[in-house]
């Protein structure tokens, strides 16, 4: 028969620096504290150390897209609409940088008013999407054994339709307005968000410090808010990037298929659409829309895999 | 196998079956009952409330929710999913047509990217933090977060176009030869193969990597085993169910690429099917499509589970 | 001749640009051949590292900066890659401390077994198989000829130890390096695993670097002694040399922390007091509850018990025992199935819902694992405000005013309520937790293993903070932990659980002489005492066999322990109940032997059926 093997000879050399109980005496009164490092190190200095080179980049276009969904149309040279070259899929130039589309719109206008469509639609999902979830992850595994069976076969159902499938039977139903795109895109995806926080949630419902609260007389509020919450909120922000991504190729998939934001409204999906026939003259105007869709989604997931590395090395001292 | 891993496995084929059951009740409620009167679409604005009545009654929707849920699925169990709206034909028998296309595209992707993955995957975690799984890491990371329809239109922009190796669309009916079929496949299944490979070999290098981290491979280690032993006898066995898991789960992405790849290239499967019937709201259809859908990926992602338990081998010698 | 021979020797863990830390500072030791060297310290103090660059190999994130090992005629370090191949498990072989993490889970234990010697191309397999079950055999293993065809889950934790052993011993090397390899055994099962390394280890001649934590193991197993602290050599001599007159003030202090001397008995306080904590006939388990009230799976089985006020009952028991499950069900985290649990006298509802604000305050969990029982991400002073607003209303200056007199009352400086838990060491965050339970103003504390998972020195620091508390304010405690003499350091009365049911209960001092129950005895002669040649003396006992036994009967209620019971008797224990006895002492016990019998079969030493 076995005792559980206890933790502090195993995993001993990794907290070789902090165990340091000087010997004579009291030992936690002698103890020296170290100090608090002064805050004041440049603002820089701490990025660098925070990210790496590929972090840093995908940090970058994730700011850069984020200013232009906000900035893009009082930036724009021309309006979104406007027709203003006769030449239609015509290629990079001067008055034009990427490109005319096939009505000979400036196809870089096109791209900034589109990304308030994209940018904006996604993040407004994925910030539903993972609010959501996040909040019937924390019921499920706060409530008792009925309430998650119930709630993790629910979600169960809805994740074993895959995701397209799923926007193309709503949108069947119920047509492709803004809000529906927005509400099937976090339906969509709720389901992920459960099943992740549920299972921190879970986990950390087994230390220690939560049973000490339960015994204490706790209610399920205070242990959920107060224990659970704060001790989850960074993997789920790298959840929440991940969710973010997803959303992003959902909806421009969409839009590729015409099922997505109608005319006039335009999001970059939208865009290869339209200019689909572009494709077989090589024409700027069908590539550069998915190209941009491509940076978004790959700066997101560098910032998050950076984000995971830091968080993962960190943790793994505690 | 002993009973507890069959007991384990029931189980989860009960569970499996559980959820089949909840999708199809949530499909039908999203197609049959929600969008309003299919008998007045039928008709159209000009019918008068007793025409619509009567098909109404003709059609059963005048009939509680439920009966016709249970009616739909009974249905639907045997195969009959009704008559297309558009085109008149059983929709059974418009999916018979074009499902074995459509498997002929996933099986082919399978084929060519499940032993490319799996290398990648291997090698990267056996030679883990070297150069080639930095790059690796990137390549994959990115490639992931890249959408189909970008990946599909620079083949189409590099072979069809530029180069003129491969036909931009592909007309299976116009196969000739076994090299005519290859040329015809070649582009949609490389478009697919790209994120599944990408994703696949993540979550291989992932599985491989936890049991590099496990204790025994230290001990393998210390006992005087190479670094290609310690893997090839070590590690692998024990990889094996977690590697056929992410392989099941990479493979269910395959439902996602699908619907936009066979558009993009006019590939006559089952997706694009589904993708003409959302457009033209033919409901039948679209319920006959997304049930096979989602059979599929429930039967897929249930494979995966089975090979997580079956691979345990507390469970095989209890 | 020097066997080993270590000289300088430093390890650094980190790579540039991140810092770069020394944790073994230039460390030198000499084994003569076919002596045992003793590698004791703290965690944090470098031993494991040193044992494993004994085989040329440095955990991931660690290197070898410097200095040189001599194995023999070979300089480890100056070997290759390959050549350090050859070395290990030929030369130098390794026994892990965790002995089901050291296994490959999917392959049979032969296999693995011989592994080593078919790697370095030693034997054929038949002529590996054979060795493997001939060292099985002088292991004391089991059936040794079928034991290997098992999978490494289907052993248990003692006998896969051994196992670990053999795989070490198969390629006759010149030294094995044993790590830590009775560290998460029972003690009753550590005794076993202790004496058959011991035998081989004679037999074969081999020389062994022991590497430990605890003195008392390592005065049995050892020739020679070195102590570690902080990376450091701080002492280095005979094992005689050591534990009687130790040079070094780290040695003398560790030395003092596990020869710790019992307190005076306290002077019986004889209030007609209802007892703070009284239970009656629990049970308590897993699964379906049958038509008598008992789960399908029992967890504690009739347990009854009584705590007066102010005093601590020491409850004491191994793994499977139910004495965790036993704090649980009083703090209301477990349900129970069966039984009463009466509070000053009240009733205690089972349910956490059904128990009044008061009665929550009185009761107090401390438990073992120090790491996760506090909030990582709140501040000490959060923690430990919350008990004060939730039970007492306190806030603002009045909760700041009484939570530095708690962190006084604990022995912590006041500045450590600003920081996180992530910051502080093991025994800090401990006494934080005492804190936080005091802070309730409680009347028992339920102390679950406290210093089961802290270091020898810092345990002992926390044991004389808990009896100063006991003087102080005058709470009550139920200390629940697997070690006698901790037990006995601090608690009045005891009890001793085996398999969920109460097989002794009493006074501390009826674990200082027999008569007591057959599994308190085992016990109590199961703990290493610090002198060397114990083992040896005990070895007779430990190998001896049990006396035989027929099929039981069907009877509930039979005696737990009748399955390693030395003094069982064919007939009775297997047949019916045995009752509950009052010793001269005062304990009571279960067992069918009168207590002269016990007496004499316990007294002689050795076992005499």
């Amino acid at each position: 028969m076995n005792r559980p093997a206890t933790h502090s000879h195993a995993a001993t050399a990794l907290y070789a620096v902090s165990e340091n109980e000087s010997p004579q005496g009291d030992p936690s009164l002698q103890e020296p504290l170290p100090e608090v490092t002064a805050k004041r190190r440049g603002v820089l200095q701490r990025l660098v150390r925070r990210f790496s080179v590929l972090g840093l980049l995908g940090l970058v276009i994730v700011v850069f897209w984020l200013a232009v969904a906000f900035l893009g149309p009082l930036v724009a040279p021309y309006k979104g609409g406007a027709i203003t070259s006769t030449e239609i899929f015509g290629s990079y130039s001067a008055a034009h940088p990427l490109g005319t589309d096939y009505l000979g719109r400036d196809l870089l206008s096109r791209v900034l008013f589109g990304t308030r469509y994209t940018v904006g639609l996604a993040l407004a999902s994925a910030v539903l999407a993972s609010c959501i979830g996040t909040f019937f992850g924390l019921l499920a595994a706060v409530s008792g054994r009925a309430v998650d069976e119930v709630l993790s076969r629910l979600f169960d159902a809805v994740i074993s339709i895959p995701s397209k499938v799923l926007a193309l039977v709503v949108v069947a139903a119920f047509g492709s307005s803004i809000p529906i795109l927005m509400g099937v895109a976090a339906f969509a995806y709720i389901p992920g968000a459960f099943r992740i926080s549920r299972s921190l949630a879970v986990n950390l419902m087994t230390l220690e410090y939560v049973q000490v609260a339960r015994a204490r007389g706790e209610g399920l509020l205070y242990i959920a808010r107060v224990e659970v919450l704060p001790n989850m909120i960074h993997p789920m922000l790298a959840d929440f990037g991940l969710r973010f991504v997803f959303i992003v190729l959902l909806l421009s998939g969409l839009s590729f298929l015409g099922l997505g934001v109608q005319p006039p409204d335009a999001d970059w999906g939208s865009l290869v659409r339209e200019n689909i026939g572009g494709l077989a003259l090589g024409a700027p105007a069908v590539l550069m829309p998915a190209i941009a869709i491509a940076t978004l989604t790959v700066g997101v997931n560098l910032l998050i895999d950076n984000l995971r590395r830091r968080a993962g090395r960190g943790q793994g001292a505690a | 196998m002993k009973s507890h891993a069959q007991r384990l496995i029931a189980a989860r084929l009960g569970l499996a079956l559980l959820t089949l059951l909840i999708v199809s009740a949530l499909v039908f409620a999203l197609t049959g009952l929600l969008p309003g009167d299919a008998a007045q679409q039928a008709l159209g604005q000009a019918a008068t409330p007793a025409q619509v009545a009567a098909l109404r009654h003709q059609f059963g929707l005048d009939q509680p929710a439920v009966q016709r849920y249970a009616q739909w699925l009974l249905h639907a169990v045997s195969g009959n999913f009704g008559t297309s709206l558009s085109n008149n034909l059983p929709v059974s028998e418009l999916i018979a047509t074009r499902l074995p296309n459509s498997l002929v595209l996933a099986g082919l992707t399978t084929l060519v990217s499940v032993p490319i993955a799996l290398m990648i995957g291997i090698t990267s975690a056996m030679f883990r933090g070297s150069l080639l799984d930095r790059v690796l890491n990137v390549l994959t990371l990115s490639t992931v977060a890249v959408p189909e329809f970008l990946i599909a239109t620079i083949a189409v922009l590099i072979f069809a176009v530029k180069l003129r190796w491969l036909p931009a669309l592909s007309y299976l009916s116009d196969v000739s030869s076994f090299e005519a079929l290859l040329r015809i496949y070649a582009m949609p299944v490389m478009t697919l193969c790209c994120v599944i490979i990408a994703q696949m070999a993540r979550m291989t290098r992932a599985a491989v990597l936890d049991q590099l981290n496990a204790s025994y491979v230290e001990m393998a280690i210390l006992k005087g085993a190479s670094p290609m032993r310690v893997v090839l006898r070590h590690v692998l066995p024990n990889t094996i169910g977690p590697i056929a898991n992410a392989v099941a789960l990479s493979l269910s992405y395959l439902f996602g690429g699908v619907v936009i790849v066979e558009s993009i290239f006019n590939y006559p499967g089952l997706a694009s099917l589904m993708v003409d019937a959302v457009t033209n709201r033919d409901m039948p259809l679209v319920q006959g499509c997304v049930m096979v859908f989602c059979v599929a990926y429930l039967a897929l992602v249930l494979v995966a589970d089975l090979c997580q338990i079956v691979s345990n081998p507390r469970l095989r010698q209890r | 001749m020097n066997m080993i021979e270590v000289k300088g020797l430093r390890v650094v863990a980190g790579t540039a640009p991140d810092p770069v830390v020394e944790i073994v500072k230039g460390v030198d030791f000499c084994v003569k051949k076919g002596e045992v060297l003793a590698l004791i310290g703290e965690s944090g103090s470098g031993k494991t590292t040193i044992a494993l660059s004994l085989l040329g190999h440095a955990r991931t994130g660690c290197s070898i900066a410097g200095g040189s090992v001599r194995i023999g005629d070979v300089e480890v370090l100056s070997l290759d890659v390959r050549g350090r191949r050859a070395l290990r498990a030929r030369t130098v072989a390794y026994v892990a401390q965790s002995a089901s993490a050291g296994f490959n889970p999917s392959r049979t234990i032969i296999d693995q077994v011989t592994e080593p010697a078919l790697l370095h191309k030693l034997m054929t397999p038949a002529a590996a198989r054979e060795k493997a079950v001939a060292l099985f055999r002088s292991l004391a293993l089991p059936s040794p000829e079928t034991i290997g065809a098992r999978y490494p889950h289907q052993v248990s934790g003692g006998q896969l130890q051994r196992v670990m052993a053999a795989m070490a011993l198969i390629t006759d090397p010149c030294v094995v390096v044993f790590d830590e390899p009775t560290t998460a055994l029972d003690v009753t099962t550590q005794i076993e695993v202790l004496a058959a390394f011991k035998k081989v280890i004679r037999e074969l001649g081999t020389t062994a670097v022991y590497v430990s934590h605890d003195l008392a193991v390592v005065a049995q197993m050892a020739d020679r002694i070195v102590v570690l602290n902080g990376g450091a050599v701080r002492e280095n001599g005979t094992t005689a040399q050591v534990l009687d007159a130790p040079a070094d003030a780290y040695t003398r202090q560790l030395l003092a922390a596990t020869r710790r001397p019992e307190p005076e008995t306290a002077a019986a306080s004889k209030e007609a007091a209802p007892p703070i904590l009284e239970i009656r006939g629990l049970h308590a388990g897993y699964g379906r509850i049958g038509h008598d009230g008992v789960p399908a799976v029992c967890v504690l089985d009739d347990v009854s018990l009584t705590i007066p006020r102010g005093s601590a009952l020491g409850v004491i028991g191994e793994s499977g025992s139910g004495k965790t499950t036993l704090a649980r069900v009083v703090a209301g985290l477990v349900e129970r199935a069966r039984g009463e649990v009466l509070l000053d006298g009240k009733p205690l509802p089972a349910k956490l819902s059904d128990r009044t604000l008061d009665q929550f305050r009185r009761v107090q969990i401390v438990f073992q694992n120090a790491d996760t029982a506090l909030n990582p991400s709140r501040t000490i002073a959060d923690i430990l405000a919350r008990p004060m607003n939730f039970y007492h209303g306190l806030r603002g200056a009045a909760a700041q005013k009484r939570m530095f007199e708690l962190l006084d009352l604990v022995k912590l400086p006041a500045a450590i309520a600003k920081r996180q838990p992530g910051g502080l060491s093991g025994g800090q965050k401990q006494r934080v937790n005492l804190a936080r339970a005091l802070a309730a103003d409680p009347a028992l504390i339920l102390c679950d293993e406290v210093t089961s998972a802290l270091d020898t020195v810092v345990g002992a620091a926390v044991l004389d903070l808990l009896a100063e508390l006991r003087r102080e304010l005058g709470v009550s405690y139920m200390f629940i932990s697997h070690d006698i003499s901790t037990v006995r350091a601090i608690c009045d009365e005891v009890i001793v659980l085996y398999a969920g049911r109460r097989v002794e209960a009493g006074q501390r001092d009826v674990l200082a002489a027999p008569p007591y129950h057959p599994y308190t005895g085992l016990l109590v002669d199961s703990v290493p005492a610090l002198r060397p040649g114990w083992l040896d003396a005990r070895r007779a006992l430990t190998l001896a066999q049990l006396p035989s036994m027929g099929p039981s009967g069907d009877n509930g209620g039979l005696c737990s322990f009748r399955a390693r019971c030395r003094m069982r008797i064919d007939g009775k224990c297997n047949v019916t109940p045995p009752p509950l006895k009052r010793l001269p002492s005062g304990a009571e016990i279960l067992c069918h032997h009168s207590a002269e019998e016990l007496s004499r079969m316990q007294s002689t030493g050795t076992v005499a059926a």
